[in-house]
């Protein structure tokens, strides 16, 4: 199998033995020789013994995304050899441990079996235990390197780099390992394989990170001075870098921080947290996931009827219940948009990869101060955990943060006769907000229970209606100011990273999609076009949903809605919050857990197109 | 939370303190309690407190979950902001206002079931994590707004109105505050100012979480014979274990008291405290004597008030956090943000 920058490579350990590390090493490796590199960890709820899988996808043409197949597989657990051994696709290549042949088990004729004896190999160079197991993995490292072609001055340039000057002893140890594989390899194969890394320069200018770490810099360039979490897999690494770089730029000269993050004792009290500081007039913010939106479903109505600024990060996970927690999905877009009872509804924005993570998470604080309300940054696992190919943040020295209609001391002393907190001289459903401390003449009393415009108490009908009116107007104010939608249509496709185009054509069919959906979606049109089948594209970034994606609606016949949850709740919500007619919308469901693959969402759309209706 | 105007009524004559304040000026809304509801004596004590205190009123910040209890922060203290959180959801919303803005002060207003039942959680975290604040519990023992259910503060043997007997053991919120480390543990009674006030200053005054059990006879649903907390029952079994005196430093320490039978303990911002034994057995300062103390005396079922502990060198929520001195409502403005995130994304290059 010929395939040089374009093949997916899958690693197959049981966690808690240091294979994580491994592979972070090799993707480091692909990248920094300058191909651009995809990788996905399907790991258990685990620490230690389950199986793990790691999926790496070099990509010369920048398809970022899971292909659907695999065409090398290294097989390195025992208790799933089997279904690794059947993954692999036809022509394709399967590295195993052959200390331990396995003549009977590899029964295909259409793949190339490389066998290296590992352990055999570690286990007569180091001694202790725990270093025989983590240098198994290094040796695989080693023994890819000779086969792919990867650059074993790379490989110690990173190991130096993690490693540092201070555990010299270990880069060394390292290198020996890695030596054992490459040697190996060289000399029983011939290397390098037909699939293959090639040196080249698509990757400059970019950087390996996943979201979570992306939205914490995010909260903290934003300006967040307070979070508040109870720790839930997949969003607890985001609260891990978000105090980690605190701890090393939001310090005053005497060391002292200039931020508070609260472990709360769960996620009901994480979001009253966040709703007590955003009422005080810090950004604050807590990061969670399903079960804990679910937790915070009372002060989030609270938050939107008190009108707090709040934002909240759900990196979803497989659902419903406990779900597979190290699994992603996007199944909580309805919780996120309309949580809380009573009539609600928030601001909800949709990043689709790491880089936009970051840019989002900005926007989501000024959105929640500009419209004094919670606003959800609603991200997945994928996303979240995975590390992602993105180009590299760039930070606007002229960024300040948007507070919105905060009134301070002097024009609360200005102001001629009473403040009532929940009035609307501007006419676009946006209040005046004071908070304590500042000024007697901004005092009120914030209350969930029924209020007037003043902000009183209140049972009257008029009065309590008056608000929820008032609300829905700022709820409409929004639509025009929240992100717009990234389209793409057809005589612009292929032109490459051109967002929000100017005027889309219309045309027959358009695929819609939010999220991390975006790169599957992305590759499958570009495969699709390639045989014939053009679509115009729309990415939604926000709820409430612009008037760019209803008339991108509008403009179409049939639009495919990709999103990955079973009850396609996307396309109800495109079906609630606008005017197109039902017959046009055409699900496209992922919800095995999996990130979405190309694959799935091209076979999709052209099982539609031949038959009528999505197998 | 029902709110009525009071009538902007000025009585000329009435003494004004540091700030040039009357009393009036620390007042709120119109109560629309109960005649003759305890709640509304502690509402008072507030009052005279923060007016005694010299309080900026708009440099606090008051709070309350839901309940007859929480509809209280609105009756006094009209020009500081306000808010009325979800039910037993008051202790976190105190604890991330008290995060972003350690200036201000702090007053929490809460009720048995809100701090007992469905919020015990947040209560007991809020102390663990020794919140800057003043918290009290307004206790009665029932559940008002719904009329007359039992509390989990209800005692052992306590008649409701329409007959029946509580069988269940009460959650006791001075032991409770006791066992879970906080660092000013107090009861009194609605009926008893003089005591509530000093310890309501005292509490203000105190850096760390206050907690206040304030027994408040329910005149609507617990106030008959058989009750254990009705006024009758409270006045007959009050037995406060220790007089508390509270010194601002603008005042000198003009009494001398007698050598072991008096402590004087200063606080944070120079003024102090004079605990006065009147139970010889008691030590404010032992937290397993106090414990043995309170426990014999509930046996007995007297209600113990007073300062019942008392720890003023514990670290806050802010100085376990080394947080800068200051709010962090305006976070501070920052240059050269563009080469630090260059510099962080090296490590991912």
């Amino acid at each position: 199998m010929e395939r040089v920058n374009d093949f997916t490579l899958k690693v197959a350990t049981a966690n808690g033995t240091g294979s994580a590390s491994a592979n972070a090493l090799l993707m480091k490796a692909i990248f920094r020789m300058g191909a651009p590199v995809m990788g996905k960890n399907y790991f258990p709820s685990n620490i230690q013994g389950l199986p793990t899988w790691y999926e790496i996808r070099v990509t010369e043409s920048g398809d970022l995304t899971r292909s659907g197949e695999v065409h090398f597989m290294v097989a390195m657990n025992a208790q799933t050899f089997a279904q690794d051994h059947a993954e692999v696709a036809s022509g394709g290549y399967l590295l195993y441990d052959s200390s331990w042949p396995r003549v009977r088990e590899l029964n295909r004729d259409d793949i190339q079996v490389i066998g290296v004896p590992l352990a055999e190999m570690v286990n007569l160079e180091f001694a202790e235990v725990r270093t025989r197991i983590l240098m198994k993995n290094i040796a695989y490292v080693g023994a890819l390197a000779g086969l792919l072609d990867l650059d074993m001055a790379v490989i110690e340039a990173s190991l130096k780099e993690t490693f540092g000057e201070r555990k010299a002893k270990l880069v060394e140890a390292n290198m020996r390992a890695a030596e054992l594989g490459y040697s190996y390899t060289k000399e029983h194969y011939e290397c390098p394989l037909p699939l293959r890394v090639r040196r080249t320069n698509l990757t400059e200018g970019h950087i390996v990170i996943n979201g979570n770490t992306t939205a914490a810099l995010g909260a903290m360039f934003a300006g967040a001075t307070v979070g508040a979490w109870y720790p839930i897999t997949p969003s607890t690494s985001l609260m891990d870098a978000f105090k980690g770089f605190c701890e090393r730029y939001r310090r005053n000269d005497d060391g002292e921080r200039e931020f508070l993050v609260l472990q709360a004792e769960d996620e009901l009290a994480a979001i009253g947290m966040v709703m007590g500081a955003g009422w005080m007039g810090a950004r604050a913010f807590t990061p969670t996931s399903g079960p804990g939106i679910s937790l915070m479903n009372e002060f989030i109505s609270f938050g939107y009827y008190t009108e707090i600024p709040a934002v909240l990060f759900d990196i979803q996970r497989v659902g419903p219940s406990t779900g597979m927690p190290t699994r992603t999905q996007q199944a909580d877009l309805m919780e996120c948009a309309y949580a809380g009872h009573g009539d609600t509804r928030h601001l909800c924005l949709y990043p689709a990869d790491p880089g936009e993570a970051f840019e989002l998470t900005v926007s989501a604080f000024d959105l929640a101060e500009h419209f004094q309300t919670p606003v959800f940054v609603v991200s997945d696992l994928d996303i979240g955990m995975n590390e992602w190919m993105v180009p590299a943040l760039k930070w606007d020295e002229r960024y300040r943060p948007d507070r919105g209609k905060l009134l301070s001391a002097d024009e609360l002393k200005q102001l001629p006769g009473r403040f009532g907190r929940y009035l609307d001289p501007d006419n676009d459903g946006i209040p005046f907000r004071t908070l304590p401390g500042v000024h007697p003449a901004g005092a009120f009393f914030t209350r969930g229970s029924g209020h007037s415009k003043h902000g009183s108490y209140t049972e009257d009908a008029a009065e309590y209606q008056e608000v929820m009116d008032r609300l829905k107007r700022k709820f409409d104010t929004a639509r025009s100011h929240v992100p717009r939608p990234v389209i793409e249509c057809v005589h612009d496709a292929g032109g490459g990273g051109k967002k929000t185009a100017g005027k889309p054509r219309p045309t027959r069919c358009g695929i819609v999609t939010l999220g991390s959906c975006d790169v599957a979606v992305r590759e499958a049109r570009k495969t699709l076009r390639a045989g014939g089948t053009e679509l115009d594209y729309c990415r939604v970034r926000a709820f409430p949903f612009n008037e760019q994606v209803e008339r991108f609606l509008r403009e179409h016949d049939t639009v495919f809605v990709v999103e990955q949850n079973r009850d396609a709740q996307f396309r109800n919500m495109l079906l609630m919050e606008t005017g197109v007619d039902r017959r046009k919308l055409v699900s496209i469901l992922h919800y095995n857990g999996l990130p979405i693959a190309s694959s799935h969402v091209e076979e999709a759309v052209l099982t539609y197109l031949d038959q009528g209706q999505v197998a | 939370m029902t709110y009525m105007k009071k009538p902007a009524v000025h009585h000329s004559g009435l003494p004004a303190n540091e700030l040039g304040y009357t009393v009036r000026d620390y007042e709120g809304g119109m109560s629309t309690l109960c005649a003759g509801c305890g709640h509304d004596s502690i509402t008072a004590a507030l009052i005279q407190a923060c007016w005694e205190l010299d309080i900026e009123p708009h440099n606090v910040a008051k709070m309350s979950g839901i309940g007859c209890s929480s509809k209280t922060p609105a009756y006094f203290l009209s020009q500081a902001h306000g808010i009325n959180a979800v039910h037993g959801r008051m202790p976190s919303i105190a604890t991330g206002a008290n995060a972003a803005n350690q200036d201000l002060h702090f007053i929490g207003v809460s009720g048995d079931g809100d701090s007992l039942s469905i919020g015990f959680g947040q209560f007991a975290h809020a102390i663990r994590r020794n919140v800057n604040m003043l918290y009290l519990i307004e206790n009665n023992g029932v559940y008002g707004l719904t009329k007359g259910q039992f509390s989990a503060s209800a005692d052992v043997g306590s008649r409701a109105k329409g007959g029946v007997v509580n069988e269940q053991p009460p959650i006791e919120p001075v032991l409770t505050a006791l066992s879970l480390g906080c660092t000013f543990v107090a009861r009194s009674f609605s009926g008893d100012k003089e005591q509530l006030v000093t310890l309501i200053k005292a509490g203000l005054r105190h850096r760390g979480f206050a907690m206040i059990d304030v027994i408040s006879p329910c005149v609507a649903f617990n106030d008959h014979e058989g009750s254990t907390k009705s006024y009758a029952h409270t006045r007959e079994f009050h037995h406060p274990a220790i007089h508390t005196d509270f010194i601002e430093p603008k005042e000198e320490i003009r009494v001398e008291y007698a050598r072991g039978a008096s402590m004087p303990v200063e606080l944070h911002d120079g003024s102090t405290i004079v605990l006065r034994k009147v139970d010889v057995d008691h030590d404010p300062t032992d937290r397993a004597r106090a414990f043995g103390y309170l426990e014999r005396h509930r046996e007995a079922g007297e209600i113990v008030t007073g300062l019942l502990y008392l720890e003023e060198e514990a670290a806050d929520l802010h100085a376990h956090n080394r947080t800068a001195p200051g709010s962090l409502v305006n976070a501070r403005p920052r240059d050269d943000q563009a080469a630090i995130l260059e510099e962080i994304q090296t490590r991912y290059r």
